[in-house]
């Protein structure tokens, strides 16, 4: 530890520091980014493969020979689903039970804190229907689950008919470990969080249920079907869940293992994954693959009916049949096929899935990124945030913290609590009227807080803002630090925007310039290019009018959310990330 | 058919050699009757989930006394290696039991004889035993060596004292439970190398009689197996003058017949056990097949051939039930071909009546912190409530939050009128919970306690952590009312079927009901590399940002060290003097 104790060579190493601080800032930032950006390309990645020993050396053979029947079922399903309106809960019931299950039903209902507009629900009431497939010689301990949602319209018939066709199917075989838990949900997520809910009886959400009569014990893993037309061309393995949350990657390997040894066209994020990787056009699709990852990751919502199950520790995945225009057709009998070969697998486990990794990105089905290998690109980032401080009274920056928090709290409760009053004084609907009040209270923040510090002390001292800014980058390093080893993906993206604003920001820059560009990088609008981004990425551009509406849209169902399935983006963002914001907005105006 | 073996011959050369090498164990010696006797039985009652229920019955009275210094050396029916046991370890009563399985009761109705998933094994020793405790310890590893079982695994971390749930069956008025010990394995997997070792304790193997039919191809290609050996001292007579031994060994076995469709079932003896039955075993007194056809006296539903007149009736669980018997000991029985392979055909058809009681069990709560039992108990019958004994035994890392314990019922709040409970002591002996509670008509009586997950010291940890770690099966016993009169005499010749719980009043039935054992995941280290790889980079990290963070916030200067005292003073002085200091 020489170079530290050392006074001459501190001094030094201090002075290079100090001389050389803003390039070695920029140089990091650049070098963050450029990681990043290096991850989607495949030498640099890792070839995913089974660590689980008990899913790995095992032969399974499938032999689901009933899709056409179970399209059938499918079709009958929806016909009764059309005549009842909604969940055909007795047909599903004696279907249930002719094919050999323990059936069970569970209603639910749930006031939603403002109308959804997307899905056109306020007040939500309905059924789950759930069978399960007792194994001989087991007792009770644990349990799988496959579900497929009950969706309003023509969607996700052939999904229920292809879980009564596995379930008739299962129903006959003899090699089952594990009690196989066969469900329909209504209302996809809602019902789905009623469920798990009621199975592990408790209440985060506040949502009216009644008991589940049969359990299977411990839910070791599920799988969430979505399916909607008689063959697809591919399916898609979505893996994101609530937070951020993601399922082990074995799960992930096994659907690829299976739809490698099946030969089925599989794809995540609705990419398929192509071989020429040392070209420009193959890394971009990389690229693509892995951003569209990031952003959902980043959103912190469920992207399919599995993102529920992660918060119970239960390890899942939703795989989506997409039906396109290429050639390249699979029926339902190869699906059931997929599908029985990795139950099978999952029969085997002799304990939860936890060999291989929880935190991962995948820029293909086949190729991941460890934990190890994205953190430096944030650690780089986050490294710009060190440099940046220098130290020099404290009780002066009090008041602009307090502010600030206040200022998010404020954006935390008054959307939901004034929908009312506003709905009373402008001509908005309540969804309109919570996020227009949020956005309100977002840009109120902005004119509130620049001068709060002269409250105290009558006026901004020369040091005051050094003060200021040296909590505030401090506060900034730790809550990034703390989202990036949660959810990554969010943390990345907060720092991509908000460690330069962070690293350069002083009273003496341009104040117009210079607020310009903070606006541009504050939360708000990095959550607004993201909708552009994301559909850029997915290959669906918007028009700026479009993209507004989708804005509003992403916003309330970030406040629904929150409400329904405790997702925490939200509150992250309105307690913790706008309010460091202001801090930083608050040095910019500190003369 | 192989050639019988003649069988009042037998018996008495056996009956002279053990006169002569045990005469003090003779009451009467000179009457040459054998003192001991055996029976086989087997029930089969079809369910009305459409499976089919199988329950094979072994019993072997004997009339010894294995206590007070006798040295019982001449075995005959009775096998010698329990028989060592009971004597060397002063065994009162032994109760063990070996299932594969749950008890579906909502599907199936009750069972004859309950047991638990997992090994189950419950001793009452003779008040005579001083160190019961090391007797248990020693007990355990002798007959996990017979059973071919992990009871060796019984210590006193599982092991409990329960004060009520568990009464003697047999004679005897001791009830200090100082002298019982109940424990039970719900991991435990019973296979072939446990039928093995149950089979060769019957007296005629697996080679003649009804054990012909326990081949294990069949018997693990089920949907619920469990296989006990009960010991205890029994009456001789009404009068209860002289006792003798009991063992008795059942086998139950449900056969799932899932056919889709509404034909009708079938289902045969070769079809279930792929044999036969030619001969009754030639050392039992009394060896039949009852199949239960209470559900169908007109006989419309039920076709069973070969057909046969002699009709039984019997009090089984509180319903008068009716069967019809096939003897084995007639050669009649065999017909013409000698060999009886019995054939039933019918049809599964309405809902069953619920059963009076039944449990489930359950854990609440997300997350590794901790969580809460559930335990419900359904009291179905119409208008009568009754009291229920529940018997908790809960592992030391589960560590129960007994503050939080509510019992409800019908929304309301229960007041158990005895609860019996004994905190935990970490890795030494498990919670023990004990309550009576009065379960309203018709109700949900729902137990909820909370608990904290320990964290285990590293080597406590199973090989497969990530499994979880099994709490085991609740124990409900109550005495159930019953719909007819129940028969009170425990000495009048019956089915073995339906004499194993003894019964004290007409009114009521004894019942024990197990609730599903419970998988719980404990907070786990990551036994793998990536673990010590974030522990190592944690460390690293937290290295390289305290020295930068030093750098950048510390500022060091060169300070001359201060002067001494007497250079301080000298100062003052020439300051006063209007010198220059030092």
């Amino acid at each position: 530890m020489g170079l530290l104790s050392d006074p001459n060579r501190r001094r030094a190493l201090i002075s290079l520091l100090t001389r050389l601080n803003a390039p070695i800032c920029v140089v990091c930032y650049m070098a963050g980014v450029a990681w990043f950006m290096g991850l989607a390309f495949e030498p640099f990645t890792l070839r995913t493969y089974m660590s689980e020993n008990a899913m790995g050396s095992t032969m399974v053979e499938e032999r689901f020979p009933a899709g056409e029947r179970a399209l059938g079922t499918g079709r009958e399903f929806s016909a009764h689903k059309k005549k009842a309106g909604g969940m055909p809960v007795d047909w599903l019931v004696k279907t249930m039970q002719s094919r050999g299950l323990e059936v069970f039903t569970q209603r639910f209902s749930r006031r939603l804190p403002f109308p959804d507009e997307d899905k056109e629900r306020y007040m939500v009431k309905g059924t789950n229907v759930y069978g399960i497939l007792r194994a001989p010689r087991a007792p009770r301990t644990e349990a799988l689950v496959l579900s497929a949602p009950c969706s309003p319209g023509d969607d996700n018939n052939q999904a229920v008919g292809v879980l009564l066709g596995l379930a008739q199917y299962f129903r006959n075989q003899v090699f089952w470990a594990k009690d196989i838990i066969f469900l329909v949900n209504e209302h996809d997520l809602i019902g789905m969080q009623a469920w798990l809910e009621g199975y592990h009886h408790t209440n985060t959400t506040g949502m009216d249920w009644s008991p589940l009569q049969g359990r299977g014990g411990s839910i070791q893993a599920a799988l969430s079907l979505e399916l909607s037309s008689d063959v697809v061309t591919s399916l898609d393995l979505v893996l994101e869940g609530l937070n951020g949350q993601l399922p082990n990657l074995d799960l992930a390997n096994l659907f690829y293992a299976f739809c490698q040894k099946i030969g089925v066209l599989c794809t995540t994020q609705g990419k398929l994954q192509r071989n020429d990787w040392d070209s420009v056009s193959g890394y971009s699709h990389a690229v693509q693959t892995m951003m569209l990852m990031v952003m959902k990751q980043a959103s912190g919502r469920p992207w399919g009916d599995h993102g529920l199950f992660l918060r119970y520790h239960i390890e899942a995945a939703t795989i989506k049949g997409i039906n396109s225009f290429r050639q390249y057709k699979t029926d339902a009998t190869t699906i059931g096929r997929l599908l029985e070969g990795m139950y099978r697998k999952l029969n085997n486990l002799l304990e939860r899935l936890h060999q291989s990794y929880f935190f991962y990105l995948m820029p293909s089905l086949s190729h991941f990124v460890s934990i190890g290998y994205y953190m430096p690109a944030f650690g780089l980032l986050a490294l710009i945030l060190l440099l940046r401080m220098s130290s020099p009274g404290v009780l002066s920056v009090l008041t602009p913290l307090v502010i600030s928090h206040l200022t998010g709290v404020a954006l935390y409760t008054l959307p939901i609590h004034f929908q009312e009053i506003a709905v009373e004084h402008f001509p908005v609907s309540e969804t309109e009227a919570v996020v227009l009040t949020a956005i309100a209270v977002y840009t109120a923040g902005l004119a509130l807080p620049h001068n709060t510090h002269r409250l105290l002390t009558g006026r901004g001292t020369e040091n005051g803002w050094k003060v200021l800014k040296l909590v505030a980058v401090l506060y900034l390093a730790v809550l990034l630090g703390c989202t990036a080893l949660i959810n990554f993906s969010l943390g990345f993206i907060l720092a991509l925007t908000l460690v330069p604003v962070a690293a350069f920001v002083t009273p003496d820059v341009p104040k117009a310039l210079s607020a310009f560009i903070m606006v541009i990088l504050s939360p708000a609008c990095t959550l607004l290019f993201s909708v552009f981004l994301f559909q850029e990425l997915q290959e669906m551009p918007v028009s700026f009018l479009d993209g507004w509406m989708l804005y509003l849209s992403v916003i309330s169902q970030g406040i629904l959310d929150h409400a329904l399935y405790g997702s925490l983006v939200y509150p992250l963002v309105a307690l913790l990330v706008y309010p460091c914001w202001l801090l930083f907005w608050n040095i910019l105006f500190w003369k | 058919p192989a050639p019988k073996p003649n069988q009042p011959t037998s018996f008495e050369a056996t009956a002279d050699k053990e006169d002569t090498s045990a005469p003090e164990t003779v009451v009467q010696s000179s009457v040459p009757q054998p003192k001991d006797d055996f029976q086989e039985e087997l029930v089969i009652r079809p369910l009305h989930s459409g499976d089919i229920y199988a329950s094979f019955q072994f019993r072997t009275l004997w009339e010894t006394d294995f206590m007070r210094g006798n040295k019982v050396s001449h075995y005959r029916l009775f096998p010698k290696s329990l028989g060592q046991v009971i004597s060397k370890f002063s065994v009162r009563e032994l109760h063990i039991s070996f299932t594969q399985g749950y008890w579906r009761t909502m599907q199936w109705g009750q069972p004859f004889l309950p047991s638990p998933p997992g090994a189950e094994l419950w001793v009452w020793f003779q008040d005579s035993v001083t160190d019961v405790d090391g007797t248990w310890k020693e007990l355990t590893n002798v007959l996990s060596g017979i059973f071919c079982a992990s009871l060796n695994f019984i210590d006193s971390t599982n092991t409990v004292q329960p004060s009520a749930s568990f009464k003697p069956l047999g004679i005897g008025n001791v009830t200090d439970h100082r002298f019982l010990r109940y424990a039970t394995l719900p991991r435990e997997i019973v296979c072939t190398e446990n039928l093995t070792p149950w089979k060769k304790l019957l007296p005629c193997g697996s080679k003649a009689g009804l054990a012909v039919l326990l081949k294990s191809e069949k018997l693990f290609h089920s949907s619920f197996h469990s296989q006990a050996v009960h010991i205890r001292p029994v009456c001789q007579d009404w009068q209860c003058k002289t006792t003798s031994w009991e063992l008795r060994q059942t086998l139950n076995v449900v056969f799932d017949l899932h056919t889709p469709g509404q034909g009708k079932l079938e289902w045969s003896l070769f079809k279930m056990f792929s044999r036969t039955l030619t001969e009754a075993c030639p050392l039992a007194s009394s060896s039949k097949i009852y199949i239960d056809i209470t559900d169908d006296p007109q006989g419309e539903q039920f076709e069973v051939s070969p057909a046969t007149h002699l009709l039984s009736q019997a009090m089984v669980l509180g319903d008068r039930r009716t069967f019809s018997v096939y003897d084995l000991t007639q050669q009649i029985t065999f017909g013409t071909v000698r060999s009886l392979n019995l054939l039933i055909r019918w049809k599964s058809s309405e809902d069953m009546l619920r059963p009076l009681l039944h449990a489930e069990r359950y854990v609440a709560g997300y997350g590794l912190q901790t969580g809460e039992i559930h335990t419900l108990m359904y009291n179905n019958h119409p208008y009568r409530s009754f009291p229920v004994l529940l018997l908790d035994s809960v592992p030391w890392y589960l560590r129960l939050y007994i503050h939080t314990l509510t019992v409800t019922s019908k929304g309301k709040d229960n007041k158990p009128s005895y609860i019996h409970y004994q905190p935990s002591k970490d890795r030494v002996r498990p919670h023990l919970l004990e309550m009576l509670v009065q379960l309203p008509p018709n109700s949900v009586t729902e137990v909820t306690v909370q608990f904290e997950r320990a964290l285990l010291k590293w080597t406590e940890y199973t090989p497969d952590p990530n499994h979880g770690f099994y709490v085991g099966s609740s124990v409900i016993s109550s005495l159930v009312p019953s719909i007819v009169a129940m028969d009170t005499n425990s000495t009048r010749e019956q089915p073995l079927f339906s004499s194993f719980f003894p019964c004290k009043e007409e009114s009521s039935y004894f019942m024990r009901v197990y609730t599903e054992p419970l998988l719980v995941n404990l907070p786990t280290p990551d036994f793998s590399m990536p673990y010590n790889v974030i522990c190592l980079t944690c460390t690293v990290v937290a290295v390289g940002y305290g020295s930068l963070y030093n750098l950048l916030t510390r500022s060091f200067q060169i300070e001359e060290p201060s002067p001494g005292l007497a250079k301080r003073i000298a100062n003052i002085i020439r300051k006063m003097r209007g010198v220059p200091p030092l």
